[in-house]
């Protein structure tokens, strides 16, 4: 049932590597590339302390030294959405991280030996898609209790199977090439035939499947921190700062969750766009059918 | 066939298997005992410790454990509330309801709307095509507690169309409140099926056999109908399916942002207020809802397109 869409754009193959991007993939480079920058330099370019609340300023107006405004607490907004910038890229990089190692690992080890540790890796993996990652790290922050790492974890646990099955079909096509069989003849090893030569060639795939992950993971993890069951108040982060805005919205003072999700819609379709454009022409898994945003074909 | 239809079927019993027993093993994942993770860390009375020992059989081994609590489960006994003393099962029922009607509600719309959209776009070339690629290409990207925003901040506050909090009493009531939250839960999906049907309509619209139809002089209607749309059916099928399936997770976001009654924003509620067994019982009821649908769209579409390999997934 996997859908491969791969086979409809490989006819529009033959441009370089570095035409890959195109205006739009350079584009969202940039976004990306600037969120970046904005969330390290942060603390520079205001003086308000994100945590520091003055009640009377209450869903204030923008005012001298506070751009933005002012949140239902009376904490200055363009302060808080810069330090939750930090944990709304730092989260996801983790996730995406964590589960592209322990994915490749498995999938090349699985691919690598074969027999019957491949048919039980299979087998583990697809009982693992049965598990939606909000739940798994829903089920985690009750056992866990709330908070970030407990998130990130669970998240990167439930990504895993998508990688896996991804890298683990692109490892055995290229297992079969005969500069792999060349260097088993010759008497190389096979972890340094993996490390040196399998992984690199792989390369291209997992950085256009991490790209596109990423997007996946900042939405998921802001939707655990939107239940209050990720980043912990009063720490800012945008997924937190979407909900907690929430009563703003109902007042009438929309500010909070409006900028906080914009960021984040902003920088998922950055991520999105960037990833399409890496994985043209190339294999990729994906959690939530719906975002995919190319044609689709049942296969 | 039949031997595909097994096959499944054991990969289905297998999943549900495992999937229960992952949500089982959390109580004995948790730091500290099961006891103190049964109870949320409270203390409780000597009385109430005897019967959840006795009712998780926690003095008998792992494996004792698991076993006794599945078969409860499967007779629909999966414990009880700590905060509420109730039973789960019925603490579950009352709330299936709104999870239930919310996901229908937001299936037709995606089914309805998008496959409108599509089909509109891939057959009037031109500005209509161009702003439902260019409004699907920004819809599909805005996640379901962002459109929840979003359409509380227009609908309900400013324009005061529709609620924004709460179920409502009654039918028509209950449909109204429950509309705004469906939309945002089907926001982005309907995008991704309108895309997909324009992409998949116009291909076929384009290939030799409408070409041929539409030159022997059969009207267009019908050929759209009948050749193009339905060829388009297999893929579109089963993407909305794949959908629904994941709505049943994203169900809790909405019914969070909406104050919605339903068996997500509980589980939302009974994590942080570390109710075990509702978290238990409500992950239990959601992952088996969700590999049920999948499996049944996989069957589908195995069903529905002959070419399909019935060996099993690429």
């Amino acid at each position: 049932m996997t859908v491969v869409s791969a086979t409809l754009r490989a006819g529009r193959g033959g441009r370089g590597e570095r035409g890959r991007l195109g205006a739009l993939g350079m584009a969202a480079a940039g976004v990306i590339v600037l969120a970046v920058v904005l969330a390290a330099v942060g603390p520079i370019l205001t003086t308000a302390d994100p945590n520091a609340s003055d009640i009377t300023h209450a869903y204030g107006a923008p005012a001298a030294g506070h751009p933005l405004g002012f949140d239902g607490q009376g904490r200055d907004l363009l302060s808080r959405l810069l330090t939750g910038a930090r944990t709304s890229l730092l989260g996801p990089l983790w996730i995406v991280t964590l589960s592209m190692a322990a994915g490749i690992a498995v999938a090349i080890t699985a691919a690598w030996v074969g027999g019957w540790l491949d048919s039980v890796v299979s087998a583990v993996l697809e009982v693992m898609f049965a598990f939606p990652g909000v739940l798994l790290a829903m089920l985690v922050a009750a056992v866990f209790g709330p908070g970030l790492n407990a998130a990130v974890l669970a998240l990167a646990v439930a990504y895993i199977p998508y990688i896996a099955r991804l890298v683990r079909s692109a490892a055995l096509a290229e297992r079969r090439k005969p500069y792999i069989q060349a260097l088993e003849v010759q008497g190389a090893s096979a972890l340094s035939i993996c490390v040196r030569h399998l992984v690199p060639n792989l390369l291209p795939i997992i950085a256009a499947q991490a790209t596109l992950f990423f997007s996946y993971a900042m939405v998921d993890l802001a939707i655990v921190s939107f239940f209050g069951l990720g980043v912990q108040p009063p720490d800012a982060d945008w997924g937190t700062m979407v909900g907690g805005g929430q009563s703003g919205v109902l007042q009438g003072y929309p500010a909070e969750s409006l900028l906080a999700g914009g960021c984040i819609v902003v920088l998922v379709v950055a991520f999105n766009l960037l990833g399409e454009r890496l994985s043209e022409g190339r294999p990729t898994s994906r959690p939530w059918p719906w975002r995919r945003t190319r044609a689709v074909g049942a296969a | 066939m039949v031997a595909y239809l097994i096959r499944r079927a054991i990969m289905l019993v297998a999943t549900l298997l495992v999937s229960s027993f992952v949500v089982f093993a959390g109580l004995w994942a948790a730091p500290g005992n099961p006891l103190a993770t049964l109870s949320g860390g409270r203390s409780l009375p000597p009385e109430a410790v005897a019967v959840l020992v006795e009712r998780y059989r926690l003095d008998d081994p792992f494996f004792v454990q698991y076993a006794n609590w599945v078969a409860n489960a499967v007779r629909g006994d999966l414990g009880m509330s700590i905060t509420l003393r109730q039973d789960v099962s019925d603490l579950i029922a009352s709330r299936a309801g709104t999870t239930l009607s919310l996901i229908v509600y937001a299936a037709l719309i995606v089914l309805v709307v998008g496959v409108a959209f599509g089909l509109l776009a891939a057959l009037r070339p031109g500005f209509f095509d161009s702003m439902v690629v260019v409004g699907t290409a920004m819809v599909v990207a805005v996640p379901p507690f962002v459109a929840a925003i979003v359409l509380i901040g227009v609908f309900a506050v400013t324009l005061r169309w529709l609620p924004a909090l709460g179920n409502g009493t009654g039918f028509w009531d209950g449909i109204r409140h429950l509309t705004l939250p469906a939309f945002a839960l089907a926001a982005s999906a309907t995008a991704a099926v309108a895309r997909v049907t324009r992409t998949s309509v116009r291909e076929q619209m384009g290939r030799e056999h409408v070409q041929t139809a539409v030159s022997r002089g059969i009207p267009y209607a019908t050929v759209v109908r009948r050749h193009a749309l339905r060829n388009a059916a297999v893929p579109i099928a089963t993407l909305a399916g794949m959908t629904v399936a994941s709505m049943i997770a994203l169900s809790a976001v909405v019914e969070r942002a909406f104050g919605l009654n339903g068996l997500g924003a509980y589980l939302v509620t009974s994590a942080l207020s570390k109710d075990f067994s509702v978290v238990q019982g409500i992950a239990l009821v959601l992952v088996t809802a969700f590999v049920l649908v999948n499996t049944l769209v996989d069957v589908g579409a195995a069903m529905l397109d002959p070419r399909i390999k019935l060996g099993g997934r690429s």
